[in-house]
């Protein structure tokens, strides 16, 4: 049996025959071969001796299981890493950022509490799955869409908390700012609830977000303050229709406006869904349309011209590329909006962009699904269903096999800065992304788009395989760094991300000689003094670990 | 690493073939399959796991529609994962769970 680091091995076995009295013997797992289940299996590490690893998982069935756990780990100095589902692939999976962490595997935690149709919230704990609430809505018959990530196997708990986003209305696409409530298990064993759950009895604990006092919830989300062991989140209430329209312009400049245009639509809330661009001519395809044509549903491949400039181009440009997309009427840029709502407010919304986007020469409009909701089956079929609020898995076809990708990865990690929401910052980002490439040894990068889930800001997201090949696994790493600290030097700072790299990006996050790292070890030596919870997880390490990471 | 894969490789083929699963079983099994086997591995669009074994030219590239899966096998790729399908826990698919969607993909092999 592995034993975590500092931890003699009587007192690890003492604290393991603690976690068998608290949450049974069958669900504690130190054999290796249950403990190999816990390994990221997207880990870029993979093979590797530095490969973060747990030394044994221990999995609670309810919020007292958790105390105990979290009491005997206190007083033995266990490190322990709590996961909700343990799904979060690309951005780590339920392995340890601390290599010999005991992996508190929320799984078992699994009761949808609370569903309130009238008032559109849930109240979870951390092992329920999208597809889980998914299901439990549609066999209740509430009228309520949950907003979904693209991985529909992963929790709301734990997506939130890591601050990742969805498809729906701008309110509800961030997942950390569509929660409200929380129950918290410090390290001390003790339970807090935050906002109004904090007093006894309150009847609006999932209703009104920031209660009394400091709103502390923020720091619970990347973090390792404390174990989240219930949460509450918005929801949408079944709207009444949808409607999705897509403007195409003709010019390689014409992105500028279209996205100042897009921003004040989208700020006004004149188009509420989020917003998808894509490019016709550079065939990159809308986030809506990658399953799609991952599968061998796209466009047909680029013809011998249009290859040759193509290749030619210069972050996605020269005068002769954009000669041919006018000859050809082949749009430069296309933005995808999405409207929920009453079908004629919809329509109206629709009307009110093309007017505004007009105001660029040669801009069309394609009118795309319009759909009075609830979907029918066989639209239910159609339809990019996290747009829905339907989870699937459909987005990992990007790793699959598939026609247009005959070697399929081991799985991929995610480079994903965010930069300003504008045409130009977009151009800079694939000028200095493309340059980057080249000087890391990467393969050229092709243009890219950013995604829009954040409604002030783009987020780009770019894939890096995980292989099998160790040498190349420790090039990508390295290339990883490195576009981390260039974005850095253009105020580009990445949201998220695995193990691996986290005290890496945390540390370009380094204002005032790092005045906010430094907060954060403030608050994680006052609220985890022996610093068991979630060593190293975002850059913070408790102190008895900060002088080895430094 | 490399030698483990393949260890565990071959003794799919040095199993003997098990009794016939009893019908609840193989109901249990279909329950278990729907939730954390179909969204990848089920029919429709958007089934990266059906997609890919098509691509790799399975015929039937279903799971639920194959007769030519041994336990071992499904027990091996839940465990182990595969290219980029991750391993399952148990707490995700337990072991009575996963005898029970072996049960159900091995329902139609032949006797």
């Amino acid at each position: 049996m592995k034993v975590p680091p500092g931890v003699s091995p009587s007192d690890f076995a003492k604290a393991i025959s603690e976690f068998e009295d608290a949450v049974g013997k069958e669900w504690v797992f130190t054999s290796d071969e249950d403990v190999a289940l816990y390994r990221d299996p997207y880990s870029p590490f993979l093979g590797e001796p530095d490969e973060l690893v747990a030394s044994a998982a221990v999995a609670p069935d309810g919020v007292d299981q958790v105390q105990k756990v979290v009491r005997t780990a206190n007083q033995y100095k266990i490190p322990i890493y709590p996961v909700s589902t343990g799904k979060n692939l690309g951005y780590g999976g339920a392995a340890p950022v601390y290599s010999g962490s005991v992996v508190l595997d929320l799984k078992r935690m699994n009761r949808i509490l609370e569903v309130n149709e009238e008032n559109a919230y849930a109240l979870v704990e951390p092992g329920v799955s999208y597809f889980d609430l998914y299901r439990y809505i549609q066999e209740k018959g509430l009228k309520l869409w949950v907003d979904v990530p693209d991985p529909g196997w992963g929790s709301p708990v734990g997506n939130a908390l890591d601050r990742g986003g969805g498809y729906l209305m701008a309110h509800l696409r961030n997942h950390f700012d569509s929660h409200c409530g929380m129950e918290v298990v410090l390290a001390s064993g003790e339970i807090i609830r935050t906002g109004m759950g904090a007093m006894p009895g309150s009847r609006t604990w999932q209703n009104y977000k920031s209660g009394f006092g400091p709103w502390v919830d923020g720091i619970f989300s990347q973090s390792n303050f404390g174990v989240v062991t219930k949460m509450g989140f918005w929801l949408l209430p079944e709207p009444d229709a949808y409607l999705s329209g897509t403007v195409y312009v003709p010019r390689h400049a014409d992105l500028v406006p279209l996205v100042k245009i897009l921003n004040y639509l989208e700020n006004t809330r004149a188009t509420n869904g989020m917003p998808d661009l894509g490019s016709p001519l550079l065939q990159i395809p809308m986030i809506s349309e990658i399953a799609a044509w991952m599968s061998g549903d796209g466009p047909p491949p680029p013809d011998a011209e249009l290859s040759g400039l193509l290749g030619n181009s210069e972050a996605g440009y020269s005068p002769e590329l954009e000669a041919y997309a006018l000859r050809k009427g082949v749009s430069y840029w296309s933005c995808k909006l999405s409207f929920y709502g009453p079908a004629k407010a919809n329509e109206a919304n629709w009307e009110f962009a093309k007017g505004k986007f007009s105001a660029i020469s040669g801009a069309r409009f394609v009118d795309n699904e319009s759909y009075k909701l609830p979907l029918t089956p066989e639209e239910h079929e159609k339809v990019h269903k996290p747009q829905f609020g339907i989870p699937s898995l459909a987005m990992f076809s990007i790793g699959a096999r598939s026609r247009t990708n005959p070697q399929p990865t081991n799985g991929h990690m995610w480079f994903s800065p965010i930069i300003p929401r504008t045409g130009e910052a977009i151009f800079e980002a694939n000028r200095v992304f493309n340059q980057a490439a080249k000087e890391f040894g990467l393969p050229a990068l092709a243009f890219s788009l950013p995604s829009c889930y954040w409604e002030r800001a783009f987020i780009f997201i770019f894939a890096f395989p995980v292989t099998r090949d160790i040498e190349t696994n420790k090039k990508n790493r390295e290339a990883f760094k490195k576009l981390v600290e260039r974005a850095a030097e253009h105020g580009w700072g990445e949201y998220r991300t695995a193990p691996a790299y986290q005290e890496a990006i945390m540390s370009t996050y380094s204002y005032n000689h790092h005045a906010l790292l430094r907060f954060h070890q403030t608050l994680k030596d006052a609220v985890d003094p022996n610093g068991i919870l979630s060593a190293g997880r975002y850059g913070i390490w408790p102190k008895h670990l900060r002088s080895q990471q430094a | 690493m490399r030698t483990r894969w393949l260890v565990a490789m071959s003794m799919f083929f040095a199993v003997s073939t098990p009794a016939a699963p009893d019908q609840a079983q193989v109901e249990r099994g279909h329950t278990v399959y729907d939730k954390w086997c179909f969204p990848c591995h089920g029919t429709g669009p958007g089934k990266p796991g059906t997609d890919s074994l098509r691509q790799r030219g399975q015929n039937p590239a279903v799971l639920e529609e194959r007769t030519d899966l041994n336990a071992s096998m499904i027990r091996f790729y839940v465990r182990h994962g595969v290219l980029f399908m991750p391993t399952f826990r148990k707490t995700e698919i337990s072991d009575a769970d996963l005898d029970a969607i072996a049960a159900y993909l091995t329902r139609n092999n032949k006797k």
